[in-house]
């Protein structure tokens, strides 16, 4: 597996949903504020393509049917496991 | 119902184990202010909160701090990775080492068993949301100590980052303390508790 570009997607990935957890909290308690949806939306289309990236390589990020599609052998099964990266 | 994703919410490093930083660590792990009490504390007080966006926020926190209880037992398990019994000797946790071996384990930093007991839940909007202001400040003072009981800057940079999301939590969780009251203030929502009309 080639690590480099896994910790680099892997980066990416987590910068991006990190705007998103963020602006989620914000607009919990300031629901009315356009500007922070719109950019809400942009980083749910961001993160989706940095997902299906993510995805095609390295397998499905969520399971029960939530992520994208696994080759064989069952590529949710396979490490590493986040904490061991 | 909650997904798993397979990932951390931020990456968790150190330059080199150390047992007993591990020791200190376990404090968020299972401690009165770590991470489990502060999920589950949110997510159990979402069913009494009054509003749509009360109970928005304190689900996605308390989702947000199961993410924190992962990084706080990635973080552990990379402190005493390749340990040896003489290693939690030294570090004096070798009651870690007797019981769990390299398993983890829900204590304070003594050794006290994570206990429901941490958590609050008076089904009083007001009273439930200034419990939680608190418990972010008491998670933010944690980590301070924490931070400054180390000398690795991988791990303080998790630790940072821990740090800083309790203070937006402190932050959102004043802002809805401010919306509750509003509409408590509200004389058709005027709470009188969960009693039945007679």
């Amino acid at each position: 597996m080639d690590c480099e570009n896994l910790i680099a997607l892997l980066r990416r990935l987590q910068e991006m949903e990190f705007v998103a957890v963020e602006l989620n909290l914000y607009l919990d308690t300031h629901p009315c504020d356009e500007e922070a949806i719109n950019d809400y939306n942009c980083a749910v289309e961001a993160l989706r393509q940095l997902k299906k990236e993510y995805e095609s390589q390295y397998g499905p990020l969520l399971n029960f049917g939530m992520g994208g599609f696994s080759r064989t052998p069952w590529q949710w099964a396979m490490g590493p496991w986040p904490w061991e990266i | 119902m909650w997904i798993y994703e397979k990932k951390l919410e931020h990456p968790v490093r150190v330059s080199c184990p150390d047992v007993k930083f591990a020791k200190m660590v376990i404090s968020q792990y299972g401690g009165p202010d770590g991470e489990l009490s502060a999920s589950l504390r949110y997510i159990n007080q979402r069913y009494s909160m009054p509003t749509d966006t009360a109970k928005a926020l304190l689900t996605d926190i308390g989702t947000e701090e199961m993410a924190h209880m992962e990084m706080i037992a990635a973080l552990v398990y990379k402190l005493v990775d390749g340990a040896c019994p003489e290693d939690f000797k030294a570090a004096g946790w070798e009651g870690q080492w007797v019981q769990h071996d390299h398993g983890l384990f829900w204590t304070d930093v003594n050794g006290v068993p994570w206990t429901a007991k941490y958590i609050a839940c008076l089904g009083d909007p007001i009273a439930d949301l200034t419990e939680d202001m608190a418990a972010e400040q008491k998670a933010r003072a944690t980590y301070e100590h924490l931070i400054a009981a180390t000398d690795d800057p991988l791990a303080k940079d998790t630790l940072r980052f821990l740090w800083q999301r309790e203070v937006v939590h402190f932050q959102r969780f004043g802002e809805m303390l401010n919306e509750v009251q509003d509409w408590m203030a509200n004389s058709k929502h005027m709470w009188m508790g969960h009693r039945p009309e007679k």
